[in-house]
C-alpha cells in the first residue's frame, strides 16, 4: 500500500480515547441549584461571604449578559448550549475549616497526587529530566493554588511568598482581604461588558487565583494554579487577576484537566493581567481539558477570555500556551500595549486530534509609542480536527514606531483535518512595521521513513518531528513544564499515524 | 583458496520482483552478500538501484510480488523497517532529509536507544552517549558543532553524507547500503566520505555500494561488482568489471537487459 494511503487508513482508525486524566473523584459536594438567575448569582456571592460591592458588580454583569447573544464568528460548530441546564457552583463539602494541608479531604489530595500536582510544600526534584546538555534543576520551588470545581482547595508556600511581599491566594479570599486591590483592578482589563462569555463569567465566577507583586520585587518562585473540573453538568468559571507593580517580575503557570464524560462541559474563564511601569509578567498555560472521545462525544467547551494590559512604560507581558485538550477551544490571549516601549509576546502550540475544533490566536493592540509585539504560533492538526489561527495586530494613530513580527506555521498529519490562518492587520499610522509569515506543511513520508530506518517507531518518529516543529515555543516554557508539555504533545498525537 | 565454510549468508536477495504503482521495476533480481564483503552495484539512472535499497530497508509504497529477502536466514520482508534497523540493516540515503528543530545529537540518541531497546539492551544515558558520539565524530573528523545543529538543516552536500557515515559508525550495523554516496560531492568531500566508509570495513560487516560512476570505486575498492540494467543484474564480476564499464559504458548492457 502506498505510504500516504496507509497513513490515511490509520487516521481513519484514529482513537483519541487515551486521555490519562479522565478519572472521577467521588466526594460529596455542595451545589447551587441548577440553572441561572439572579438567585444563582446571590447564592454564589453568599457562599463566598462577599461584600456588597462584589454582589452588585456581579448582578450588573448578569443583567447585561441577559441582553447579549452568543458570538458566532469563530470557525467552530456545536449544538446550542442550554444555560439553564448547568450547575454554576459546586464545592467539595468541607468536613470542617481547614488550617493545614493535612486536613484536606484525602480523596482530593489523592486526585492531585494522581495528576502529579504537588500540594505538599516540597521542592520539585523528581520526574524532571534536564534537556540535553542542560543542568538538572536544583531545588526549584513552585507555589501551587489548586482549584477543584468552584473552589480553591489549597495554596502552597503562602508564608514564604508573604515574606517577599507577594500576595498569592484564591481570589475569593482576596476579595475579602484585599478589597482595595481587587476593586481597583478587577474588570479593568476585561470589562464586565466585554463579550458574552466574559460577562457570564463576571456574574458567576466562583474562584481562581489572585496575585499581586509589589514594586521592585522579583517573585522568588514560579506561581501556578491547577484547575480541575470534577462534578458532572458543572460549568467552571474561574477568574484570575495578576498585578505586577512597578519594576516587578512574576512567572505564572496554569494547568487544567477534567474527567472523561459523555456530555459536554462549559469552561468560561477570564484572566486579567496588569503590568505597571518596567514590570514583566510571563503567563504560561498547559491546557489539557478532556477533548472528547473518538466519535467526538463529550469534551470541554473552552471559551476563555485572557487579556494582558501593559499599562506602564517599558512593561512586558508574554503569553505561552500549549493547547492539547478541549472539544472546542475559543481563546485569544491578548496584549494591550498601552505604555510607551511596552512589548507583548504570544507563543502558542495548538494541537488538535479526533474531532477537536480549535479557534485560537491573539490580539496585539499597539497604543503606546515604540511598542513591539511578537507572535509565534504553531498549529498541528491530526485526525478529523479543525485548527484555526485567528490573530489581530493593530496600531493606533498615536502608536508611532509600532513593530510586530508574526510567524504562523501549521502542520497537517493525514488529510482529513484542516488548518486555517486568519490574520487581521490594521495600521492607522504609517510608521508601523508589521511583518507576517505563514506556512502550512504536511508531515513528510520521506522524513518519517528516514527516522524509522534509524530504528524509531512510527509514533516516535511523529513525536520527534512534531517536537522539532514546536521547539521555538517549547523553549519559552519554564523547564519543568517544557518536559511535561513535550510528553503531552506525544500523548495527544498517539494514534494519529502509525 | 580455502573452501568457504557452510555459513549462512548475511543478506540474500532471491529472484525479487517489485512493483511501484502497478508498474514492475525489479524483474527478478538476485544478490548474495557475505560478512566482510563489499559489493558494488552499478547501473544507469532508472535501472532500479534505489528501488532495491528501499525494498531492503522496508520503505512503504513498494509491492513485492515475488521472491525473497533473507537476512541471516530470516525473512526480512516480514519485519517492520525499524525492526530491520535494530537487527543491523542500515541505509545511507541518496538524499538525506532535513528535520528542523531536532538536534543531530538528540536524534542520534533517540535512534540508538530505540535500536537498543528493540534488541533488549539497556538504554544508553545522555552523558555516556555524548561521550560515545563525540569519539565517533572525532574519528571521522566531523566537527562537534555539527552535532548541535538540526538534523541536516543547512548542511552542505558533503556534510549530509558525512552525517550518514557518522550514523553508520554509531549504530554499527551488519549490512550498510550506501545509495549514490558520491552524488553531489566534489573530489575532496568524496575522499573524506570514502575514508570514513573504509574505516568501517570489517570482517563481520558487509557493504553494498550503489553508484552510477566508477570514480567512487577508486576510493572504496569492492570485492564484487554487479551491473544493473532495467531492473535486473546483467553482469557480475570482480573489481576490474568497474574499469571495463568506465571504458565501454552501459550501452552494451542495455541490449542484454
Ligand atoms: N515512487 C515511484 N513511483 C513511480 N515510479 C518510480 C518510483 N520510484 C521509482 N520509480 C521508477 O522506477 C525506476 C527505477 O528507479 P530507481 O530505483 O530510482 O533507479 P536508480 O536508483 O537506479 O536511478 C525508474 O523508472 C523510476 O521512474
Ligand atoms: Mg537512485
Amino acid at each position: 500500500m502506498p505510504a500516504v494511503q496507509e497513513t490515511v487508513e490509520r487516521v481513519r482508525r484514529i482513537d483519541v480515547d487515551q486521555y490519562r486524566y479522565g478519572f472521577e473523584t467521588l466526594i460529596e459536594s455542595d451545589k447551587a441549584p441548577k440553572g441561572l438567575s439572579e438567585d444563582t448569582v446571590r447564592f454564589i456571592s453568599a457562599k463566598k461571604n462577599e461584600p456588597a460591592w462584589m454582589l452588585e458588580w456581579r448582578l450588573e454583569a448578569f443583567r447585561r449578559w441577559l441582553t447579549m447573544t452568543e458570538p458566532t464568528w469563530a470557525r467552530v460548530n456545536y449544538p446550542k448550549i442550554d444555560y439553564q441546564d448547568i450547575y454554576y457552583y459546586a464545592a467539595p463539602k468541607p468536613k470542617k475549616t481547614l488550617s493545614s494541608i493535612d486536613e484536606i479531604d484525602p480523596e482530593i489530595l489523592k486526585t492531585y497526587e494522581k495528576l502529579g500536582i504537588p500540594l505538599r510544600e516540597v521542592a520539585i526534584l523528581e520526574g524532571v529530566e534536564p534537556p540535553p546538555g542542560g543542568e538538572p534543576s536544583a531545588n526549584r520551588k513552585i507555589a501551587v493554588d489548586a482549584v477543584f470545581d468552584s473552589v480553591s482547595v489549597a495554596t502552597t508556600f503562602q508564608k514564604e511568598l508573604k515574606k517577599a511581599g507577594v500576595i498569592f491566594m484564591p481570589i475569593s479570599e482576596a476579595i475579602r482581604e484585599h478589597p482595595e486591590l481587587v476593586q481597583k483592578y478587577l474588570g479593568s482589563v476585561v470589562p464586565t461588558s466585554d463579550n458574552y462569555f466574559a460577562t457570564l463569567n463576571s456574574a458567576v465566577f466562583s474562584d481562581g487565583s489572585f496575585v499581586y507583586v509589589p514594586p521592585g520585587v522579583r517573585c522568588p518562585m514560579e506561581l501556578s494554579t491547577y484547575f480541575r473540573i470534577n462534578e458532572r453538568n458543572t460549568g467552571q468559571f474561574e477568574r484570575t487577576l495578576i498585578i505586577a507593580d512597578k519594576g516587578s517580575y512574576v512567572s505564572y503557570l496554569e494547568g487544567c484537566t477534567a474527567p472523561q464524560r459523555d456530555e459536554n462541559q462549559l469552561h468560561a474563564a477570564v484572566v486579567e493581567l496588569v503590568a505597571l511601569d518596567d514590570a514583566e509578567i510571563k503567563y504560561s498555560t498547559v491546557q489539557n481539558w478532556y477533548p472528547g472521545n473518538s466519535e467526538g462525544k463529550g469534551g470541554i467547551y473552552n471559551f476563555v477570555t485572557k487579556r494582558g494590559d501593559c499599562r506602564g512604560k517599558n512593561s512586558k507581558i508574554s503569553w505561552t500556551q500549549v493547547e492539547t485538550g478541549s472539544a472546542i477551544t475559543w481563546k485569544y490571549p491578548s496584549c494591550i500595549l498601552r505604555g510607551d516601549n511596552s512589548s507583548g509576546e504570544f507563543y502558542s502550540i495548538a494541537i488538535s486530534n479526533g474531532y477537536q475544533q480549535v479557534d485560537s490566536g491573539t490580539k496585539m493592540i499597539h497604543l503606546g509609542k515604540n511598542t513591539s509585539s511578537r507572535i509565534i504560533s504553531k498549529g498541528i492538526a491530526a485526525g478529523k480536527s479543525q485548527n484555526t489561527y485567528r490573530g489581530l495586530v493593530s496600531a493606533h494613530r498615536k502608536a508611532t514606531g509600532a513593530r510586530n513580527y508574526t510567524a504562523c506555521d501549521s502542520l497537517l498529519i493525514g488529510d482529513k483535518c484542516g488548518a486555517h490562518t486568519v490574520p487581521y492587520v490594521e495600521a492607522k499610522n504609517s510608521s508601523a512595521t508589521f511583518e507576517h509569515e505563514a506556512t502550512t506543511s504536511k508531515i513528510s513520508e520521506d522524513v518519517l521513513f528516514y527516522c524509522i530506518q534509524r530504528g524509531l517507531s512510527q509514533e516516535e518518529a511523529v513525536g520527534l518531528v512534531v517536537n522539532g516543529f514546536v521547539k521555538d515555543v517549547l523553549q519559552q516554557l519554564p523547564m519543568e513544564f517544557a518536559v511535561e508539555a513535550q510528553k503531552l504533545i506525544s500523548i495527544s498525537l498517539e494514534g494519529s499515524v502509525g | 583458496m580455502t573452501l568457504r565454510k557452510n555459513v549462512m549468508s548475511l543478506l540474500e536477495v532471491k529472484d525479487l520482483k517489485v512493483r511501484v504503482e502497478e508498474r514492475e521495476i525489479l524483474h527478478g533480481l538476485s544478490l548474495t552478500v557475505n560478512p566482510g564483503e563489499v559489493h558494488a552495484i552499478m547501473g544507469p539512472n532508472g535501472s532500479g538501484k534505489s528501488t532495491l535499497s528501499h525494498v531492503i530497508a522496508g520503505k512503504p509504497g513498494y509491492e513485492v510480488t515475488d521472491g525473497q529477502i533473507l537476512f541471516r536466514g530470516e525473512d526480512l520482508l516480514e519485519m517492520e523497517p525499524n525492526e530491520r534497523a535494530a537487527k543491523g540493516v542500515f541505509l545511507a540515503f541518496q538524499y538525506p532529509v532535513e528535520i528542523p528543530g531536532v538536534t543531530t545529537w538528540n536524534f542520534l540518541h533517540a535512534a540508538l536507544n530505540a535500536q537498543r531497546k528493540a534488541r533488549g539492551e539497556d538504554e544508553i544515558s545522555s552523558p555516556a552517549f555524548l561521550k560515545k558520539v563525540r569519539e565517533v565524530a572525532r574519528s571521522l573528523n566531523i566537527p562537534q558543532d555539527m552535532l548541535k545543529r538540526g538534523v541536516n538543516v543547512g548542511f552542505s552536500g558533503g556534510e549530509k553524507k558525512r552525517n550518514e557515515i557518522l550514523q553508520m559508525a554509531l549504530f554499527e550495523p551488519a549490512v550498510c547500503i550506501l545509495d549514490e554516496m558520491d552524488s553531489g560531492l566534489d573530489i575532496d568531500a568524496l575522499r573524506i566520505a570514502a575514508d570514513g566508509v573504509n574505516a568501517l570495513r570489517s570482517p563481520e560487516r558487509a557493504m553494498v555500494v550503489i553508484t552510477h560512476y566508477q570514480r567512487l570505486l577508486n576510493y572504496i575498492v569492492p570485492d564484487f561488482v554487479h551491473v544493473m540494467s532495467k531492473g535486473r543484474v546483467v553482469k557480475s564480476g570482480g573489481k576490474e568489471l568497474a574499469l571495463e564499464l568506465e571504458e565501454s559504458g552501459y550501452a552494451q548492457f542495455e541490449d542484454a537487459a
